[in-house]
């Protein structure tokens, strides 16, 4: 029975894939929200079993449920264990669902840290492809800054599937962790020559990414580009490079000269759309920074647009919008190449395509002029009443209220034709954007005081049609225009021909269904015309007959639910009673009714308020009065009440001033508030106001000319303007032609008349209808011009606006990764380390950001006072700090890298940029010149030819200088090389003599320190510093070091396909030559076979895949793949490279032993004390013991060097005796047992084979011999 | 920079959501829906730009998209990608999805959204154009594939456990599992 359930539940668990999901929700549509949340309840239940495949197919399935919208962090735990998994299938799922749900505030993230530090390390390319895929979606900053060094090494991984990943994921770890970018970045620069094109697109792709937001910064990479764009046949990478000069080229005008020509060139030559558009783009870029200064380049624009105009009148809408918008960039500096296309445009403009439509839309606007305004508005406002589809509509209706707008209504010769467009408008169906043609009418008649009669008139109509506009409910949206049109009426109502029938129509019953805003300002403004009817003629019919009307309607307003409405309305009636009451006593009254409304009101610019400048003196910090001294606290409070953003004008810091100052100022002021237009004055008029500065009111206001009829019956038309307009630029020209054959007549006696008369009229012909004055906005006198304050203070690639130029400082390292084994030690301090405070006995590292940041601070103070100590102690040895860096110890430091950035000054790099900028457009010699480019030309084959070739005259001069700086910058390393050598070695036998936990590893030899403390490893106490890295072969070239890692993760993987044993080497360049073609062969034994790439030869040697200049170190990885595990292992091999000079290059040759121990073949494998119980109780294993004398390291010393060394985790500990428990990669258990008493330590071990276990224990036992 | 990915068919279904930057669940069904609202009124003749709706964000971004038979491609990307590039690449990626699952088909796309997510792993990576040769995108997915052969696949260790459990052989065990649609050809690595 039992059996039975268990069987049911089984099967069930098992029943439903990915595939059976899919087809049941496709089953239940009727039903399918629940059929979904059976089926997560059923996912639910499969996340609690143990088997890690039920995990993986439930997370698969997550997956699916979270596209169709499931939220499902709620599995996030499960994800990341999946993740763990070491079978690639279940991998690669907990990636993706990690992947797709992800994200930063997911807190299980920071449980991922050390996995993907595993994958990112596995042997196998594609786990480390599946973490990095996984990880560039979901990168934290705590994951970058963890984990930048390790990708950073993946960069120079030998396969380029692992180093294009690494390269682009760069990115992101900028993105988010800012400081790596200047350690990166020499080697982000190497990959641009990264021998597979893959790898180098990549690169190509970070960096125009990087320097699309900091161009300035990536300067000094042209040269290296240009060449890349010269050489390259990859359209992609041609793509992103000429899109990155596009972005280059504004800063450095002298570039965008070198580049016309190649570009030109590409786009004759080209075949692929894409390359020619973009290169279009480009060149287009390059004229805009060249606005002057070039000879030809009208010839460039001609080809740009010629070259458009074919992708515009291409069948492919895609060309044609792509024409299109390109077209729009030149237009901004070049209108009038792009003017003559205007059929073209205007074309388009019937297209069925919206998004073609809307992009000439856009071409229209920089295409108007004063001349042909009118026509292009005509023929958008027939597209008006044709558009189907409200956005669109409304898309033109702002286009057209754009165009005529910009620049200040530059290109409007005829305001009253604007007011009859913007009262056409208001007949659009069901607009949104009645809003802004009021403001439009607003701003227009505010602004032309010569057009205020014409747009009083029209607002008039307007206001008595308002049914019109008002008379469907859907129309909501353009009701705004009654707003402005009972302003204008009211405000300027003395232009109003007849104020009692506007009077009226405002008063209308129906005005009380319109939105209160709009009631509030009617209201107001029929106070106005009251006023206005009033003065007209006091005591005549009108005014009583308006009287009448404002008592009989105003109650109306009154009893509105709109408080304004109500507000205004009963004061305005009450006032009008008291003027009744007055005018029945015989009170002259109108000119006291009229002063009410008095004065005019001028536009402010809408940055007026920002924009008042700091007057001189005024300290907005500085304290008005001093703070009181004893409280301390105050003083912290934060001085940003004053902020410098918003000056104000302030209180002078000292009050006793003398009465002439305090007249001065008096008057100063009364001034400043004459001129504010918000400052209520004293006087009614404002004519006082302009009586310094440019008074508008001195501008001679010219008549309107009597051929327009200022009067239109009903609503105006406004295509009559265009005719009109016509008329009247026919008779100017007529005018000028008689004008000028006058002139000629009688020139014709002196000599020969100027005879391009007949042309086509230019713009300045054309003399505005009539003369308007507009007026500008005001804005705060000394207000500063520059406008900087659109930036986006949140955009995160502010951050990366680093310079690369500058040479890298110690501090700027990448934290080096180092081991975060789980057990974790406790010991005293010693030492070295005495003087360490320890801060805290928790075991466990929180991670709470805030405790980081406390902990970086501490750090950070600390690793200082230690280096002084350091400094201190080195001091009577002559030492600088230059060797700081390797003092530091390292806590468990397994993998060290040392970022090798080759300190290029930069001076030297501008001077060359500078250099390669005047010279001819030929990838020149002079590149050799600049550091990069040195390895650039090392690569090549052979350079030299190359340089003679390149043999521009003017270059030859410049090449001295520049090898003289290469000359000097490199003996800078040679010393500095020098001296550091000289330090490890003396380091080395200090500690050799002083401290007795300096270790070497692997055969005995020297082995080095390296690294920095890794900042979060603070709350363990200090270790003793410890590295598997050891020198295997050193020359005056070279140094090889060699960690014999045991990076193999996936131990059932390995025990399928045979077992891999990664080593790491690191090669350093000693010499001042730069080495090449370096090539790395072993001599293959029965048992142990160096991995070579497929379809090479057994004793072929393998390529390291990156070249050194000289100082500089990088690490390679190599695979060997080992038959038996049982004993260790000692394999010859060579190392052969190319040393090139400047003149020279030479073979050499580098012979070394790599010495494989039995502990390189142990994994550390966490066990649990239960599971190790049983192991030891299977009899199994093979016994096998060794006594150590004379050890004096306290036993958590001792158990972690073992953890260190031999890879070993720590399965239980009491009091001095531990158990310990590995793993080799074929799967043999290792377990040990550890006592010790006195100065003795005895290691039990149990192994089920017996000769490894033998050889572990000596190796064991030589370890501790050293010490 | 290409900031999302989204595969829906006619009816804005969709077949496969990337995002390369961060939105919730309803926001990014959100986003579909809008998606596919402004893509799917548009004609097949008319361009395959469309400039960015107001939630996929900003002036910097637009939206390119292609599309086949029931499914629309459409990618959401800034300024710095080439937008015929970007149009390319739709078409290697439909091709190399053509040539992994042997004539693509809808079909396809909705029971194997995982595999349709790791071949365009291996296209884009980050938001980020990884690799635009089709031929080294199949080789890549095919070694992964065969690397999960290998292992077994995902169904390996259920159907041992399971048939096992059968194998026990008790009368009234339920052995219908297959409860979808049967016309469908699944090319599944499932044993059931």
């Amino acid at each position: 029975m039992a059996l039975k359930i268990v069987k049911g539940s089984i099967d069930r668990m098992f029943d439903k894939n990915l595939q059976d999901l899919v087809r049941g929700i496709r089953n239940h549509k009727e039903e399918e929200a629940k059929y979904i949340s059976t089926c997560i309840d059923e996912i639910k239940q499969e996340l609690k079993q143990d088997n890690i495949a039920v995990k993986a197919n439930a997370v698969c399935k997550l997956t699916y449920l979270q596209m169709l919208g499931y939220d499902v962090s709620w599995a996030a735990f499960n994800i990341v264990e999946v993740m763990s998994s070491s079978k690639f299938t279940y991998k690669r799922i907990g990636y993706l669902a990690a992947s797709q749900c992800f994200h930063e505030s997911t807190d299980v993230i920071m449980l991922t840290t050390n996995q993907i530090r595993k994958d990112l390390s596995s042997p196998n390319q594609y786990d480390t492809g599946v973490a990095l895929t996984g990880l560039s979606c979901f990168v934290t900053p705590d994951l970058a800054r963890d984990l930048a060094n390790d990708i950073m090494t993946l960069m120079s991984h030998t396969k380029p599937y692992i180093r294009k990943k690494a390269v682009l994921i760069m990115y992101k770890v900028f993105l988010k962790y800012p400081e790596s970018l200047r350690p990166a970045f020499p080697r982000l620069k190497e990959k641009l020559e990264d021998p597979d094109p893959g790898v180098q697109s990549a690169a190509v792709n970070v960096i125009c990414e990087l320097a699309r937001r900091n161009p300035k910064n990536y300067l000094s990479l042209a040269p290296l580009f240009f060449k890349l764009m010269t050489s390259s046949t990859n359209n992609w990478v041609l793509i992103k490079i000429i899109k990155l000069f596009g972005a280059l080229t504004p800063l450095e005008p002298r570039l965008g000269k070198k580049l016309i020509e190649p570009l030109t060139n590409l786009i004759h030559s080209t075949s692929a759309m894409s390359l020619l558009y973009e290169c279009v783009n480009t060149v287009i870029a390059v004229l805009i920074s060249l606005s002057s200064g070039m000879p030809n380049h009208s010839a460039s624009i001609q080809l740009c647009v010629q070259k458009l105009r074919i992708l515009i009148e291409d069948s492919d809408q895609n060309l044609k919008y792509l024409g299109l918008l390109a077209m729009s960039k030149i237009l901004k500096t070049h209108p009038k190449s792009v003017q003559s296309h205007k059929d073209l445009i205007l074309q388009c403009l019937d297209d069925k395509d919206e998004s073609i439509r809307l992009r000439a839309l856009d071409l229209l606007y920089g295409m108007v002029s004063k001349k042909n305004l009118m026509e292009i508005v005509k023929k958008l406002m027939l597209h008006v009443d044709k558009a189907e589809g409200t956005t669109y509509r409304d898309e033109l209706l702002t286009k057209i209220i754009d165009i005529c707008s910009q620049s200040n209504y530059q290109y409007i010769t005829n305001f009253e034709w604007y007011i009859s467009i913007l009262v056409e408008l208001t007949r659009l169906e069901g607009t949104r954007h009645g809003h802004l043609i009021a403001s439009q009418m607003l701003d227009v008649a505010i602004r032309v005081k010569a057009i205020r009669g014409f747009a009083v008139a029209q607002m008039a109509t307007l206001l008595d049609n308002a049914h019109l506009l008002t008379g469907n409910v859907q129309r909501k949206g353009i009701c705004e225009v009654l707003y402005a049109a009972a302003w204008i009426c009211g405000e300027f109502s003395e232009h109003l021909e007849n104020p009692m029938q506007t009077l009226e129509a405002m008063l209308r019953p129906k005005v009380a269904t319109l939105p209160g805003h709009i009631q509030a300002v009617y209201v107001q403004n029929a106070a106005k015309l009251f006023a206005t009817v009033l003065k007209s003629g006091e005591g005549s019919a009108d005014s009583k007959a308006a009287q009448e009307m404002m008592i009989e309607r105003l109650p109306l307003f009154v009893q509105s639910a709109n408080l304004e409405v109500q507000e205004r309305a009963s004061c305005i009636l009450q006032l009008v009673k008291y003027i009744q009451k007055l005018q029945q006593k015989d009170v002259e009254i109108a000119e006291e009714v009229i002063a009410l409304f008095a004065g005019e009101l001028n536009p402010v610019a809408p940055k007026a308020q920002k924009k008042v400048p700091v007057p001189e003196g005024l300290d907005l910090d500085a304290w008005i009065n001093e703070p009181p001294s004893e409280s301390e606290s105050e003083d912290e409070q934060p001085r940003a009440i004053f902020s410098k953003e918003e000056p104000k004008y302030s209180r002078p810091r000292h009050t006793e001033v003398d009465e002439k100052e305090l007249a001065k100022r008096r008057e100063v002021r009364k001034q400043e508030q004459a001129s504010n237009p918000f400052y209520i004055k004293s006087s009614p008029s404002s004519q006082k106001v302009y009586q310094e500065g440019p008074g508008v009111e001195h501008i001679p206001v010219v008549q309107i000319d009597l051929t327009v009829p200022l009067k239109v019956p009903g609503l105006p038309m406004s295509d009559q303007y265009v005719k009109l307009e016509e008329e009247r630029r026919q008779k100017d020209r007529a005018d000028k032609k008689k004008k000028e054959k006058k002139k000629r007549k009688e020139k014709r006696g002196g000599g020969r008349g100027k005879k391009h008369d007949s042309g086509p009229e230019s713009e300045e012909d054309i003399t505005p209808a009539h003369m308007v004055d507009i007026v500008t906005e005001e804005m705060p006198e000394n207000a500063l011009p520059s406008d900087d304050d659109d930036k986006d203070p949140n955009d995160p690639h502010k951050a990366l606006d680093i310079d690369l130029d500058k040479p890298l400082a110690d501090s700027e390292k990448l934290p080096v990764r180092s081991h975060r084994a789980a057990e974790v030690l406790k010991s005293p301090t010693e030492d070295v380390d005495a003087e360490r405070t320890v801060v805290s006995q928790e075991p466990k590292k929180k991670s709470s950001k805030e405790k980081k940041e406390k902990k970086k601070d501490k750090d950070r103070k600390k690793s200082k006072e230690e280096k002084k100590k350091k400094k201190h102690k080195h001091e009577d040895k002559g030492e600088d700090l230059l060797g700081g860096q390797e003092d530091e110890p390292v806590v468990q430091s397994e993998e060290t890298i040392e970022v090798a950035a080759p300190p290029t000054s930069t001076t030297a790099e501008v001077s060359d940029l500078d250099f390669w900028l005047s010279n001819a457009p030929v990838p020149s010699n002079a590149q050799e010149a600049a550091p990069v480019a040195a390895a650039a030309a090392a690569a090549e084959a052979d350079p030299v030819p190359e340089a003679a070739s390149g043999a521009a005259p003017d270059s030859e001069p410049e090449e001295p200088k520049d090898t003289e700086a290469e000359e000097t910058k490199s003996s800078k390393h040679k010393k500095k090389k020098q001296k550091k050598e000289k330090e490890e070695k003396e380091k080395k036998k200090k500690k050799k003599h002083h401290h007795h936990h300096r270790h070497s590893d692997a055969g005995g030899e020297e082995s080095v320190q390296n690294g920095t403390v890794e900042e979060e490893e603070e709350e363990e106490e200090p270790l003793p510093p410890m590295s598997n890295y050891c020198l295997l072969a050193e020359n005056s070239y070279i140094k090889m070091m060699l960690e014999d890692a045991d990076q193999v993760n996936d131990i059932q993987g390995n025990l399928q396909d045979g077992s891999q044993v990664v080593v790491s080497v690191i090669f350093e360049n000693k010499c001042e030559s730069f080495l090449k073609s370096m090539e790395f062969n072993v001599l293959d034994s029965l048992n142990s076979k160096l991995q070579r790439p497929e379809g090479s030869g057994a004793h072929d040697a393998l390529s390291v895949p990156f070249q050194l200049p000289p100082g500089v170190s990088n690490e390679a990885r190599f695979v060997f793949t080992m038959q038996s595990i049982v004993m260790p292992q000692k394999l010859k091999g060579t190392l052969t490279f190319i040393v090139k000079n400047e003149d020279s290059s030479t073979h050499e040759k580098l012979e070394f032993k790599l010495h494989f121990t039995c502990t390189s073949y142990l994994i550390t494998t966490p066990c649990y004390s239960d599971a190790f119980a049983k192991l030891l109780e299977s009899g199994d294993l093979k016994c096998s013991s060794v006594k150590l004398e004379g050890i004096s390291m306290p036993f958590h010393h001792l158990l972690a060097r073992i953890c260190f060394h031999h890879h070993f985790s720590v399965v239980e500990r009491i009091d001095s005796c531990a158990s310990m428990y590995s793993r080799s990669i074929q799967g043999h258990h290792v377990c040990l047992l550890v006592k010790t008493s006195e100065q003795t330590v005895s290691i039990d071990a149990k192994c089920d084979e017996p000769t490894l276990l033998g050889n572990v224990l000596d190796e064991i036992k030589q370890t501790f011999s050293q010490c | 920079m290409i900031k999302s990915i989204l595969i829906f068919n006619n009816h804005g279904k969709p077949r496969l959501i990337r995002f390369y930057q961060y939105f919730a669940e309803d926001m990014q069904q959100q986003i579909i829906r809008e998606t596919f609202h402004l893509v799917s009124k548009r004609d097949d003749n008319v361009c395959n730009f469309l400039e960015g709706g107001s939630l996929i964000g900003g002036s910097d971004y637009k939206l390119i998209y292609r599309h086949y038979a029931t499914l629309y491609f459409v990618f959401c990307v800034d300024s710095s990608e080439s937008e015929l590039g970007i149009l390319d690449l739709i078409q290697v990626f439909v091709e190399t999805l053509d040539k992994c699952f042997e004539n693509v088909c809808e079909l396809d796309l909705i029971f194997h959204m995982d595999k349709v997510h790791y071949i365009l792993q291996e296209v884009v990576m980050g938001g980020m154009v990884l690799e635009t040769n089709m031929n080294d995108i199949v080789a890549q997915v095919e070694l992964q594939n065969r690397m999960e052969k290998s292992e077994g696949g995902l169904s390996a260790a259920p159907a041992r456990a399971v048939s096992a459990v059968k194998n026990m052989n008790l009368p009234e065990m339920p052995r219908n599992i297959n409860i979808g649609d049967i016309n469908i050809k699944v090319p599944s690595l499932s044993p059931f």
